[in-house]
């Protein structure tokens, strides 16, 4: 039991990486459907267990294979991680039950035997990144992740969806590449890879122009898989043409996963004196995030296609993130760090709507909508509750990333930003509320009888839409494990 | 101690209560009578432990209860003071009235969606009382915004194109105002303040100062959009579209009470009179109510459709309540207190009236009222009772609030105030006098089909209304009491 105990982290990684290939072993689809969920789960099992660790015992560490640091690899988890793991491993273990049913409609034919493949291999990509305490391991998982990620977005069951995976890639490898440039250029400044280490020796090393430059590459390339305004264009289409689940997958990890690279290398690595102080990281983050905000949101207005609408409402959602960041106070990085959790339930929420209405009614826009109020009572109600928590209505997980971001601009006196997050809340609203309306006043379209979504699909959205409500009140996990992390990761001057 | 049961507990049963009602009601879908009997049920076991909290309230003590902590050192929390109680009262009593007057409307008129009414009916009380014991700003926000949202399909009930642009007016401008300003101003407040609390004194002495204290202040009063101060009003006259129930409990006890009574929460408990005494702040309230009722009335003169005049006319009376607590005065912040009761027994009782003659004359407009006062004799008395209230006139309970603002308004020496009143009074007498003249002293016009009386609940519920309006100026009792402890005249 102990040797379990002790190996948690890299069983962490190591479970659904095996997992994968047995996968595609397993010819039949529901077996192989049912060997995923219950890796998925295990795989969830295993973060909480190592949530519980670093709650009761601090970090945890871990040395790969006995290698000590830092030449040998070093997994590290802090409360930053524990939280993305139980996000990650989370949002699989909800969302894996309901694959089967949504790939029949929504996966390309001839991909369907290998979408479990990829998928597990995914996650095992992102669970790496988050554990991982050495750079280019880092980097390793990232690339893992990424490819798994373009042949997912490439499974979708339209003529667009390859070109989306092929935009995606570019864009996605341009920006892992950007990262090894950084990474490498940190090498050469230090001679190390441990993270740590790293830490240590940049400390020491002060502000070169080597550093500079790997701090620039890094924070590029890692707003570039953050989805951050203006580098955000492989996003949209990559989520409207993905499956429905698969979409509902990134929205909770693809883009958070990016921001814990930019935070754990902003903050642990080169250090925050560093970041704000000769890089001047706030005049750039700020003023790129509350644009990118604003003009994502304004744009979502005017979607008929819902997912691209909720692609373009997630850019927004990552500009307040990235301004969490920005802002670099206690409060701001809290309100970044418990947005990457709670913009992962509210999104997930919204996308598994989106998959319910395509699995019975072929499409999800506003047509298909008309009328969904009386058809789907129940998809449509958590569409209200998902719908909410994005608008920022109290009670609400929405509402408390907002609260802490407002606090944030408040405390650094910045008052216009205060404003234009309010404002953009609204038309959140707006984007919001038109689906609403369409939903409950208008007749449906035509009178074809239209079911309940099935069980195994229904289940996992009403779950994400209570979660949405339960963590808007009970903010204990949430923000409890968000403050301890700032304490480790430290704020800016 | 009330026995066994502690004080706290109360105070979050009377807010729970009627949430469980609405999903009970929603689980009586199919059984007329038995819905029915839940909201009558509920809503006379909420009155009772309102009026338990008011008896309470009424020894000096202040039940509290802290229900959860979404927020670092911010807590939703119950807390019962004076004012509280007064308001809690007055909506779990109009509850009870509203429901009873609902059954007649819903019935004769067979409105449809019936159960999603009562349900959301239920679940717009509950916010309307988490708003009344709200322990601290944070809490009312909450519970403001749930009011909002559980009143949006009230008012877009009938599913109309017209009821959902009247539902987009609604929710944006409630919204926005409350999202855009009041939320600003309250993270504001806590980001310098360090706390939310509700107290006596309030909580901004020393860390606001000057024109910040001004700008803040507005942000608070044109954040609490409910309060329908101009020109963030158009909501109100948007929200007719609503069946008249609606119209009657929400637009004239709970949705707009739940502004002016957070208004007052924010004057006395956030700002402190004192505060507000040493700035203009005050000053500038007064201008911008004052300009809000005597605008709203000159604009009700002009209307021709009934629900649309009782509307401007609220728009205006609600200022009432803002200009007594901006008068600054113990006793005129009395007055305003007892306003806002006095205002919601006439209102809902016009607003009763004007459903009744929607359903038995299927008549709208005043042009149409000529002699109505015949052939319903009975409601257009109770009518009557409500005009008189809302000019201002002894025997109503209307008198009561406007004398204690005069009071408070001489004894400050503030004429601006003074003459806002007069003048009000007058355009109030020359928009609805007129209205009784005619039901009473002319003659039907040739060819109106012949009708009765309001069906038989109807004619309860608002001969009761009306009836209160004028007991309450004999003997203001309970609602006195409270009113003048809020301002701190009495312990």
């Amino acid at each position: 039991m102990s040797v379990i105990v002790d190996n948690l982290p890299a069983l962490q990684v190591a479970v659904p990486l095996i997992g994968a290939p047995i996968c595609a072993l397993l010819v039949r689809g529901y077996l192989s459907w049912i060997f995923a969920t219950a890796v998925s789960w295990l795989t969830f099992a295993i973060s909480i267990a190592l949530m519980n660790e670093v709650l009761h015992m601090g970090d945890v560490t871990y040395i790969m294979g006995g290698w000590p640091a830092p030449w040998g690899i070093e997994y590290h988890i802090d409360a930053l991680s524990a939280l993305l793991l139980v996000l990650v491993s989370g949002m699989a273990a909800i969302i894996m039950p309901a694959a089967r049913l949504a790939i029949g409609v929504e996966v390309n034919p001839r991909a369907r035997r290998l979408f479990f493949t990829v998928a597990l291999l995914a996650l095992t990509g992102m669970l790496g990144i988050v554990a991982t305490g050495d750079a280019f391991n880092l980097y390793v998982f990232l690339e893992i992740s990424s490819l798994a990620s373009y042949a997912l977005v490439a499974m979708g069951n339209t003529r667009r969806a390859p070109t989306a995976a092929f935009q995606y890639l570019i864009l996605g490898t341009i920006g892992a590449t950007f990262i090894l440039i950084g990474i490498g250029l940190l090498y050469s400044a230090t001679g190390t890879l441990n993270m740590a280490d790293l830490a240590a020796k940049l400390r020491a090393t002060g502000a070169t122009a080597t550093v500079e430059a790997a701090f620039a590459f890094i924070v590029v390339g890692a707003a570039i898989k953050f989805a951050l305004f203006p580098l955000h264009f492989w996003m949209p289409n990559a989520y409207t043409y993905a499956p429905s689940l698969v979409s509902a997958f990134f929205g909770a990890t693809a883009t958070k996963v990016g921001a814990y690279i930019l935070i754990r290398f902003i903050f642990t690595v080169f250090g925050a004196h560093f970041a704000f102080g000769d890089m001047h990281l706030a005049w750039v983050l700020i003023p790129v995030a509350i644009a990118g905000a604003f003009t994502a949101s304004l744009v979502a207005c005017w979607q008929s296609d819902l997912k691209r609408m909720l692609a373009f409402s997630s850019v927004a959602q990552v500009g307040y993130i990235g301004l969490g960041i920005g802002l670099g106070n206690q409060d701001g990085l809290v309100a970044a760090i418990v947005h990457v959790f709670n913009h992962g339930l509210m999104k997930g929420a919204l996308f598994l709507v989106m998959a319910c209405v395509i699995l019975r009614l072929g499409r999800a826009d506003m047509t298909t909508f008309q009328g969904l109020g009386r058809r789907m009572p129940v998809v449509m109600a958590v569409f209200v509750v998902a719908g909410l928590s994005m608008i920022g209505v109290p009670l609400t997980v929405g509402f408390i990333s907002k609260w802490y971001l407002v606090v944030a601009a408040l405390e650094r006196g910045l008052w216009p930003v205060a404003v234009l997050v309010l404002i953009s809340s609204l038309i959140a609203a707006v984007y919001i509320w038109r689906v609403v309306e369409v939903a409950y006043f208008r007749a449906p379209a035509d009178d074809t009888k239209v079911e309940h979504p099935p069980a195994l699909l229904l289940v996992p959205t009403m779950v994400l839409g209570i979660l949405c409500i339960v963590f808007g009140i009970a903010t204990d996990f949430t923000v409890d494990l968000a403050l301890l992390a700032t304490t480790t990761l430290g704020g800016a001057p | 101690m009330i026995g066994v049961i502690d004080m706290g507990t109360l105070a979050w049963v009377a807010v729970a209560l009627p949430a469980a009602g609405a999903v009970l009601i929603v689980l009586a879908h199919r059984y007329r009578d038995l819905r029915e009997g839940i909201t009558m049920a509920v809503s006379g076991v909420v009155f009772v432990i309102a009026a338990l909290l008011a008896l309470i309230v009424l020894t000096g003590e202040q039940p509290t209860v802290v229900l959860a902590e979404p927020i670092d050192g911010l807590s939703i929390m119950l807390s019962i003071e004076p004012l509280g109680a007064l308001f809690g009262l007055i909506a779990s009593l109009l509850w009870i009235v509203t429901s009873v007057y609902s059954i007649g409307y819903m019935r004769s008129n067979k409105e449809k969606n019936q159960t999603r009414y009562y349900a959301f009916f239920a679940l717009a009380i509950a916010s309307t009382l988490g708003v009344a014991f709200a322990g601290n700003m944070f809490t009312l926000f909450v519970f403001y915004e749930l009011l909002t949202i559980s009143t949006y399909p009230l008012v877009t009930h009938n599913g109309t194109d017209e009821a959902r642009r009247a539902g987009r007016t609604y929710m944006g401008i409630l919204l926005g105002t409350s999202i855009a300003f009041q939320l600003l101003a309250i993270i504001w407040t806590w980001v310098v303040a360090g706390t939310l609390d509700f107290e006596q004194g309030g909580i901004l002495e020393g860390h606001v100062g000057g024109a910040a204290l001004i700008v803040l202040l507005l942000l608070y009063v044109y954040g609490i959009g409910k309060a329908a101060l101009m020109p963030l009003h158009r909501w109100l006259p948007a929200a007719m579209v609503a069946p008249t129930p609606v119209s009657a409990l929400l637009h004239a006890v709970a949705v707009v009470k739940a502004g002016v009574f957070t208004v007052l929460k924010v004057i006395i408990y956030i700002f402190g009179i004192d505060l507000l005494a040493e700035t203009s702040g005050s000053e500038i309230l007064v201008w911008l109510a004052g300009i809000t009722i005597i605008v709203a009335s000159l604009v009700a003169l002009q209307q021709d459709n009934l629900k649309r005049l009782l509307a401007y006319s609220t728009v205006s009376q609600l200022s009432y309540v803002i200009l007594g607590a901006a008068i600054l005065a113990p006793i005129s912040v009395a007055g305003a207190a007892i306003h806002i009761a006095a205002h919601a027994f006439g209102k809902i009782t016009l607003f009763f009236v004007a459903g009744a003659i929607y359903t038995s004359a299927h008549k709208t407009l005043v042009s149409e009222l000529d002699g109505i006062g015949r052939r319903m004799p009975w409601t257009m008395a109770a009518f009557t009772i409500g005009v008189l209230s809302m000019i201002g006139l002894p025997p109503t309970f209307g008198f009561v609030g406007k004398w204690f603002m005069l009071q408070g308004a001489l004894q400050t020496e503030q004429f601006i105030p003074v003459a806002v009143i007069a003048v009000s009074t007058l355009l109030n007498a020359g928009c609805f006098l007129p209205i009784v003249y005619r039901a009473f002293f002319k003659a039907p016009a040739s060819g109106s089909t012949p009708h009765g009386e309001a069906p038989l609940a109807m004619l309860l519920a608002l001969l009761a209304t009306a009836a209160a309006t004028i007991i309450l100026f004999f003997a203001p009792g309970i609602p006195g009491y409270l009113a003048f402890m809020a301002a701190g005249l009495i312990q």
